[in-house]
């Protein structure tokens, strides 16, 4: 079968894979080529392209994958990506996949395809659950009606794939010998079951098909120019953005504005139309048993139970979340400790200097901050697949739907929302199930705001620091667990609340709805849930992390140049007295202090430094000095980063972590130019709300870029989350100042 | 006879079948229903609304379809008869509950 001489990918034909969303497409795609799969994007949108490589017959075939779509329109980034690719007319064959226990709207898709004069093959799926069902199919007259091969398959477990191959095999081979002009096949008057449209809209469609075979050009084959009329007559202002020529769109509105004031329902007449082929030749062609009820109806009676079901979901979801919060914890222990031990590793094979420093500090921690996020990325993406397929995701949606309804989202939002609890990056990630692309967005930019596990090392320093000697809030519940407590209100509340304003402002639409289908409970198959988690994960590795590292090797040379040699010349010298005057584990001890306080110096000497004391002005009404203002600046790399960067500024070496009693000392100790203490009450509560609010988070940012398309949004999200985390802290610690409010 | 008894969708009793008369939604909503196939004439079920009570879960042509009650309140529905053979049971115990 493979042969080695592969020919060039020019010579190849293209097959396209296409079918309603849950008809069984990718694991029919996974079946037929999934080794060889090769992932991507679609430019512009963060819809998925998978294409492989594939052979069908004597045929080299470059088979794709193309979204899920219910019908061929503009209506959503999906649904236009389909009907652009198979109207492009480059395809050697289309293989819609119809789900045969919900026939009808699969049906709806492919009457689409059969009229836009495409060379198709459909593949009848799920035919087991269809026969348990007691449904009965006729594939002869659907094969007639349809004008293509129909093949019965069972794609989860490989049944009638080879039939198929065949069919594709020998569509290509007819294809050929018709020539590249019409790979099509008989005129439409001799089909069966025509879609027959009343004459008004009729003569809509056959005008606006003149004005598409113009504007694609005049080898456009009479089918696929009337195809495009139609897809243009359905389209709507908000969709119409690129997926047609502005001829036809203009021409399109003119025709609809006519329609409508003429009182006619062109919606209805094209879509009832369709549906009225679809039922002739459903009742023709299926035979339903009476209905019984199905395993989906038995599971549902528990799964979205009044009762049973908020504790199943409950249930679920805290499982997701402790997988993200903690299942992955021992991993990202085995890639901090490889990280480090790579580290040591560089640093005894070269000499100290610049150059092991930009190895271990710049590269090395770069390749950690990637890499550190793919347990939870994995993790999070393989529990999503789990849900999906089994069915259970889209009742995750109608569950909680209600609730997210509240502040003018929808359902779907949620997994991503709480998965920011544990990280933004992965929660981003997830945002993919959203269909539509403005609610995507909305979530995408409103959950950096929820508090992720990175902000806890702050908290926990912060509140050791400054609550430590407070009595217990009526005698029971700690002073700093009220304070912990308050600050993940604050992150929910300023997640739901800045959601709410971006649909009001910056991306008001319609409202959003959830139509939604419910698919059947299926099991689901292990290879797809382990495609799809490592597909994810290698885009993460391949466009996010590469931003990651670039920005971890600029924050290093941020944080250590330029270097003072003054300060190098002073640690060398006390080295040497110390070393010549002291013994043992004093002289040790005595060295470790003298690095200790040469890299607080350095520090302070870097450009981090100068930019802490430049911006010191502006972030002291804030509660803030440049001690605490380099903190931030690293804390860009990783939000805990603020904790082992405010352990240099105070001179007691990198390895401080939030449990280290001496650093609290040195911040309790720690006091601003006129003498007052750095750390009080107030300022640990306004650092904290800081830190709550922005943006600290390169890794987060690298993210929106990659699933947003554009830097645009990320750099939205940085200057909105920026500008309110500095104003809502002002507010605070300027109203706290001016009451006395924990400025001791 | 059949036009007094039009009722929105939303107030459709579980596990009544029913026949779509008319979509009032917005255009986009209403466009996306027909072509997931809740036409005029097509004939759809309230299964159960959502644990929360909204949104509800409809039946049509085989499939299941989730719907807020906010855009199902736009779809007339004519009731046919008595509630379908094998939820009824499922159904009015829901209802009681």
């Amino acid at each position: 079968m493979s042969d080695p001489a592969r020919p060039a990918p020019s010579a190849r034909r293209l097959v396209y894979l296409l079918g309603n969303p849950n008809a069984g497409k990718t694991t029919l795609f996974n079946g037929l080529a999934g080794t060889r799969a090769r992932t991507g994007n679609y430019p512009g949108v963060t819809v998925e392209r998978r294409a492989a490589a594939w052979r069908a017959g004597t045929h080299d075939v470059e088979l794709v994958d193309l979204p899920g779509t219910y019908s061929l329109s503009a209506s959503s980034p999906e649904e236009r990506i389909a009907a652009q690719a198979v109207l492009r007319g480059d395809a050697g064959a289309v293989v819609v996949v119809l789900d045969a226990t919900s026939l009808q709207r699969g049906l709806y898709l492919a009457l689409q395809l059969r009229d836009s004069g495409l060379p198709l093959v459909v593949a009848l799926n799920m035919m087991d659950e269809a026969r348990a069902a007691g449904l009965r199919i006729d594939a002869e007259r659907l094969a007639l009606a349809l004008d293509a091969d129909v093949v019965p398959i069972v794609a989860a477990r490989g049944e009638g794939v080879d039939a198929l191959t065949r069919a594709v095999a020998a569509r290509l081979d007819r294809a050929a010998d018709a020539g590249p002009a019409d790979a099509g096949r008989a005129a439409d008057a001799t089909r069966a079951h025509p879609v027959t449209l009343d004459p008004a809209t009729e003569a809509d469609v056959a005008a606006l098909a003149e004005v598409a075979a113009h504007a694609f050009g005049p080898e456009t084959p009479a089918d696929r120019a009337r195809a495009w009329a139609l897809v243009a007559l359905l389209a709507d202002a908000q969709d119409e953005d690129d997926a047609l020529p502005p001829s036809l769109r203009v021409a399109a509105q003119a025709r609809r504005r006519a329609a409508a004031e003429a009182g006619r329902d062109l919606d209805l007449a094209i879509v009832g139309a369709r549906y009225a082929a679809v039922d002739r030749l459903a009742a023709e062609a299926v035979q339903a048993a009476p209905p019984r009820r199905s395993r989906t109806d038995r599971i549902d009676a528990v799964l979205v139970h009044p009762v049973l079901g908020l504790l199943v979901f409950a249930a679920v979801m805290y499982v997701v979340f402790e997988a993200l919060f903690r299942g992955s914890e021992p991993t990202v222990a085995l890639i901090e400790d490889a990280i480090g031990a790579a580290q040591g590793l560089v640093t005894g094979a070269l000499p100290a200097g610049p150059l092991r420093d930009l190895l271990t500090e710049g590269v090395l921690a770069g390749v950690g901050n990637v890499v550190v996020f793919v347990p939870q990325i994995g993790l999070l993406f393989f529990l999503i697949a789990l849900l999906e397929d089994s069915g259970y995701l889209a009742r995750v949606a109608f569950v909680i739907d209600r609730v997210m309804g509240v502040v003018g989202l929808h359902g779907k939002t949620f997994v991503p929302l709480l998965s920011g609890f544990a990280c933004a990056v992965p929660a981003v990630m997830a945002t993919r199930t959203i269909a539509s692309r403005r609610d995507r967005l909305v979530t995408m930019l409103a959950l950096p705001l929820m508090s992720c596990s990175a902000r806890l090392p702050i908290y926990v320093l912060v509140i050791a620091t400054v609550f430590a000697g407070e009595p217990p809030i009526a005698g029971v519940v700690s002073v700093g667990a009220a304070v912990l407590f308050a600050m993940y209100v604050l992150s929910v509340v300023a997640t739901l609340g800045v959601a709410a304003v971006l649909r009001r402002t910056v991306l008001r639409g319609p409202r959003p709805t959830l139509v939604l289908e419910l698919p059947p409970y299926r099991l689901p198959l292990l290879g797809n849930l382990l495609r799809a988690t490592f597909s994810r994960v290698r885009e993460f590795l391949v466009e996010a992390g590469t931003v990651i590292l670039a920005l971890t090797i600029v924050l290093w040379a941020v944080l250590s140049f330029p270097r003072s040699d003054a300060v190098e010349a002073r640690r060398e010298a006390d080295r040497a007295a110390a070393s010549a005057s002291l013994e043992g584990e004093a002289r040790e001890t005595r060295l470790a202090e003298i690095d200790d306080a040469a890299a607080a110096a350095q520090l302070e000497h870097s450009a981090a430094g100068s930019l802490g004391k430049l911006v010191e002005p502006a972030i002291a009404p804030l509660g803030m000095d440049w001690r605490v203002g380099i903190g931030v600046i690293g804390s860009f790399a990783a939000r805990e980063v603020f904790v082992s960067t405010l352990g240099v500024v105070f001179g007691i070496g990198a390895s401080a972590d939030e449990e280290s009693r001496s650093l609290r000392e040195r911040l309790r100790e720690a006091r601003r130019s006129d003498g007052s203490p750095l750390f009080t009450p107030l300022s640990g509560v306004a650092l904290m709300i800081f830190f709550v609010l922005a943006c600290q988070c390169m890794s987060t940012i690298a993210v929106v870029r990659r699933e947003s398309g554009s830097w645009r949004w990320p750099l939205f999200m940085l200057a909105y989350m920026s500008a309110l985390a500095y104003v809502v802290t002002l507010a605070v610690y300027q109203l706290g100042s001016a009451l006395g409010w924990g400025v001791t | 006879m059949t036009q007094a008894r039009a009722i929105p969708l939303n107030a459709l009793p579980l596990g009544l079948p029913a026949r779509v008369r008319s979509l009032a939604c917005d255009r986009a909503v209403r466009r996306r229903l027909l072509e997931l196939g809740l036409l005029p004439g097509t004939q759809v079920e309230v299964v159960r609304r959502a644990p929360l009570g909204d949104p509800l879960e409809l039946r049509l042509r085989g499939y299941r379809l989730s719907l807020r009650a906010g855009e199902a309140s736009a779809i007339e529905v004519d009731p046919e008869g008595a509630p379908s053979d094998p939820r009824a049971d499922d159904a009015s115990a829901r209802e009681k509950a």
